[in-house]
């Protein structure tokens, strides 16, 4: 079978063109573009929230996006139990509107910060982690002012009994330490899912790192799980 | 309520930087006494930043013309190269000093807001954006609050626009103190064939202003850029407009959806000097007119006056003339893009740009008269040697003391300002994005930039030491572009075409204005030899501070193409390769940063350069790159062989066992001297003999000096350094810096 994906479009991303390049032309998939005015989402069968800055993100990073027509019909989708993956922008989008919990701060050193990091999998049992092959840590990088993740401690013990801490920053050996957390990010965090695991929210961005020549092609491992995962079901 | 307009007198003209002499053109010109509105449009019009009256006919002696140029130099906003596979590049740089001296976070992000608008309104979508500072001392406080907002100013911008910042270069010296220089460059791309034009033709097209609505910032920034900063220079903090890199997004995606359309006659972004530059330019262009209602004009406050509507400089707006019957098409694009489209008026077919508000009439200028090739002015300024470059020749360097621990010396060299790595910078922004960075900032002389859908790559880099300019301007002004070049040729690029940004003091001054001169001369002999012409750029004059003029700065934006990606070298040693140096010999500290940060002299002559070798250095070292022999390569630039060698260590892990005797007799030349064309290259053990013999081949020196291996750099008996412990200090430094330690 395949697997259609739709890159969500807000004025202001600017990663959906990287997602859609990713997804379709390096890994071969059936992917479009919707336009975030958009009520309807089609056929699609993942929904890909990209990086970027949405409205501008003026005020906070995915405060205004929530309230658009798109999400209206993503929140129902995700519902449902289809998959969506949120990157960076996408993942502030998720924390805004309610699909994940807990919200961003401003990098603890407040400054905007791009580089590679390490990513440790914390649980290999969700469609976006399945087909990483145990013990790898991930070089993928990290592209933002407020990745500097927080939530009550309830929510945090909630998010580790239940497994839903799905990528923590690590060294490249895997070591989670905070010197290898490069904005603040409670426990590390690096990526999390929701209960049911079928909406996942992540800093880091796998869509810059598909092809060896741009340094490393590990976040091929997170499309090619979300790909298995839909072959299965 | 209108304030009443003041009479118009040669003292006024004179309050608005007109001199007796032009206010007298103006008169002549429209055969009476302006209107306050007219000499304002005047006085920006004919100000040095929108007419280049003191340099146009410096610049016009710049080699323009070149093989792969589709669009000369002045043509259009920016310069068009041919890059081959049906593919164009426009590029550009352009300065925002003076903003950024006063408001270093706006004046900085409206700086690349301004750049990336002269590329898309060519059609071109902007690829890369790299960026050149200057700055005083960081031990300075002001200085570090400079630097920290104007990065913080570029990295808001930039990331929210979503175009990679790939590279730049910046260096920090006391006579930039007071007034930093904040040069902006953006790179785009556009199939051959569709790009736009700045043009207004075609009697009864409508003008539609498209963008940001309209505002009383920034009024005058074009007057503001054009005179020296002083003392109250706090006052002009209103002069500096604010950025919004989310509209200029949607400025950017329309714009281009827009062009596709074909109903797009010319288009032009609204910099310096907004409504009133862009009408009479295009209109210029066209040898055409434009009647314009200000009152149509979308308003961010009330009771704007034409002189402030025409003057205004609000950022991310853009004149778009439609053909005549499809504005609809236009707007609609617009709209869905939530951004204002009104027609403000229509192209006529006499050569007058009139102005209309309230029904009234408060301008009409002939659109020739205000623009640059037209009837601005153009002045040949008076020239004077000055006094201070004998002297400086004239310093005897056996004064100097050798070090007495060559170890300190060159961890002391890695932590000057002006070598440390510029991760602190760079990490600030998104240098990703668009996924097409194959070499970002960091480990090489300049970053590489692939084009999907094809196997062909961009190198780009920004270079320019105005230390060398300022000891020999003629031969520093070569030195800026043969450097930028060697940047380009070290990644495995062909050098092609520059863009300069020509900043210097007051061009009144005749020291200046000879230095202006001969700089300009230097960088066209250069041009000449590497077959580089210019294609266009940008001039900023009167960077000065109470205590003089900067060094003079002609920064060079240099654009090279690699053939096939497969070429891409970086300056890291990446494994037990043998080591030669090739090029010319390592004689000379004039203008050192050796001399500048271990001594506190800024002494001598300008760097040696031949620039036949120079070319021939390039061509061979190119040839060395395609024909597979090269590992690894880096220029020799600031801080001399050892910084090369010490930053090939870092940037690889890896360390390096030189013999520094067979590069000459005095430790200190051979490891510090920053004498031109030479270059570091890496080759594996088997091909030793075969790239010797290619530089041999093409009577380039090339000296075996050592091999790449271990944990530690030894540069003969001298200098034996843990590679971990280089990277502290050379990491270490700028962080340091901004802590004030």
């Amino acid at each position: 079978m395949s697997v259609k994906f739709g890159v969500l479009v807000f004025p202001g991303s600017n990663c959906d063109h990287d997602a859609y390049h990713a997804i379709k032309h390096v890994m071969g998939n059936e992917t479009r573009f919707i336009w975030h005015k958009e009520h309807d989402l089609g056929d699609v069968d993942v929904v890909v929230i990209p990086g970027g800055f949405s409205y501008g993100d003026y005020l906070r990073s995915g405060a205004i996006a929530r309230f658009s027509p798109v999400m209206k019909s993503v929140v129902d989708f995700a519902n449902k139990g289809g998959l969506v993956i949120g990157i960076c922008n996408g993942f502030q989008i998720l924390l805004e509107s309610g699909l994940l919990p807990g919200a961003m701060l401003h990098n603890r050193q407040l400054r905007f910060t791009c580089k590679f990091v390490n990513l440790k999998t914390e649980n290999s049992d969700t469609p976006f982690t399945s087909a990483i092959p145990e013990g790898t840590i991930l070089r993928i990088p990290v592209a933002h002012g407020e990745g500097n993740y927080i939530a009550d401690q309830q929510t945090l013990d909630r998010l580790r009994d239940n497994g839903q801490i799905v990528f923590t920053y690590c060294s490249a050996t895997g070591e989670v330490d905070d010197a290898f957390n490069p904005n603040g990010a409670a426990l590390n965090i690096a990526g999390i899912c929701n209960e049911k695991r079928n909406v996942l929210g992540m800093m880091p961005h796998p869509e810059r790192a598909v092809e060896k020549e741009l340094g490393s092609s590990d976040g091929q491992f997170i499309f090619k799980s979300i790909l298995q995962h839909m072959i299965s079901v | 309520m209108m304030m009443k307009e003041p009479l118009v007198t040669a003292e006024l003209a004179r309050e608005h930087g007109l001199n007796d002499e032009e206010y007298a053109k103006i008169q002549e010109y429209l055969g009476r006494v302006p209107t306050f509105t007219e000499l304002g449009v005047y006085s920006v019009m004919w100000s040095e930043h929108c007419s280049y009256k003191n340099s146009i006919a410096v610049l016009k002696t710049l080699p323009k013309k070149g093989p792969h140029l589709l669009v000369e130099a002045g043509e259009e906003n920016a310069g068009l190269v041919d890059i081959g596979d049906g593919l164009a590049c426009a590029f550009k740089i352009e300065s925002h000093n003076h903003p950024s001296a006063v408001e270093p976070y706006q004046g900085a992000a409206t700086g690349v807001g301004g750049i990336h608008r002269d590329i898309f309104t060519m059609g071109a979508r902007p690829v890369a954006s790299l960026n050149s500072l200057r700055f005083g001392s960081l031990k300075n406080p002001r200085v570090r609050y400079l630097f920290d907002g104007v990065v913080r100013g570029i990295a808001d911008y930039g990331n929210s626009f979503g175009v990679p910042t790939v590279a730049g270069d910046i260096f920090f010296d006391e006579s930039y103190e007071g007034n930093p220089l904040v040069n902006a460059m953006s790179v785009g791309l556009v199939k051959v064939g569709e790009t736009a034009s700045a043009i207004a033709k075609g009697e009864g097209n409508p003008v539609i202003i498209v963008g940001s609505s309209t505002g009383r910032d920034g009024i005058h920034g074009a007057t503001f850029a054009s005179e020296d900063l002083s003392e109250d220079n706090e006052s002009k903090r209103p002069n500096v407009q604010v950025g919004d890199p989310f509209t200029e997004k949607l400025l950017l995606e329309a714009s281009l959806e827009a062009l596709k359309t074909g109903a797009v006659v010319g288009m032009q972004d609204m910099g310096a000097a907004g409504i009133a530059c862009s009408t009479s330019e295009m209109s210029a262009k066209g040898k055409s007119g434009m009647r314009i209602d200000l009152d149509k004009v979308p308003m961010r406050e009330e009771g704007m006056s034409a002189y402030e509507l025409l003057l205004s400089e609000s950022q991310e707006r853009m004149l778009v003339v439609a053909e005549k019957g499809r504005e609809q098409e236009i707007i609609d694009i617009y709209e869905k893009w939530d951004l204002n489209a009104i027609v403000i008026g229509e192209v006529t077919s006499d050569d007058k740009v009139v102005y209309y508000r309230d029904g009234e009439m408060k301008a009409s200028i002939p659109a020739d008269s205000l623009v640059l090739g037209g009837g601005a002015p153009v002045y040949i300024r008076e020239t004077r040697r000055p006094g201070y470059l004998d002297k400086k020749h004239a310093f005897d360097f056996t004064s100097l003391k050798p070090p007495t621990d060559y170890n300190e010396t060159v961890l002391n060299m890695l932590e000057s300002p002006n070598v440390a790595s510029r991760r602190w910078v760079f990490e600030q922004y998104d240098h990703m994005v668009r996924t097409n960075t194959v070499v970002g900032p960091g480990p090489s002389d300049a970053a590489v930039i692939r084009i999907k859908d094809s196997n062909r790559g961009l190198a780009v880099k920004t270079d320019c030491n105005g230390r060398y300019v300022y000891l020999n301007p003629r031969v520093g002004g070569r030195i800026a572009v043969a450097e930028a070049a060697r940047n380009v040729v070290c990644t495995g690029a062909k050098p092609v075409a520059i863009t300069n940004c020509l900043n210097f003091g007051n061009p009144y001054k005749p020291e200046v204005y000879w230095v202006f001169k001969e700089a300009v001369g230097g960088m066209g002999d250069a041009c000449l030899a590497l077959q580089t012409p210019v294609t266009g750029g940008n001039v900023s004059l009167y960077n000065e501070n109470p205590k003089g003029a900067v060094f003079p700065t002609p920064t060079i934006g240099m654009l090279g193409i690699i053939e096939d990606m497969d070429h891409v070298t970086t300056a890291a040693f990446t494994g037990k390769h043998e080591i030669l140096y090739v090029g010319a010999p390592r004689r000379g500290l004039g203008g050192s940063e050796y001399l500048s940060h271990i001594h506190g002299l800024t002494e001598g002559d300008a760097p040696h350069l031949d620039l036949d070798f120079e070319v021939n250095l390039q061509s061979a070292l190119l040839d060395a790159i395609r024909a597979g022999l090269i590992c690894s390569a880096h220029d020799i630039s600031d801080g001399g062989l050892a910084v090369t060698l010490a930053e090939m260590c870092i940037f690889g892990g890896i360390g390096a066992g030189i013999d520094l005797n067979k590069l000459g007799d005095d430790p200190v030349e051979v490891l510090f001297s920053e004498a031109q064309s030479g270059v570091v290259v890496a080759v594996t053990g088997d091909d030793l003999e075969k790239a010797t013999a290619h530089f041999e081949r093409a009577a380039v020196p090339v000296v075996h000096i050592g091999r790449a291996g271990g944990s530690t750099l030894d540069l003969g008996e001298l200098v034996s350094l843990p590679v971990e412990a280089m990277k502290d200090r050379y990491e270490g430094a700028i962080p340091k810096a901004m802590e004030g330690r």
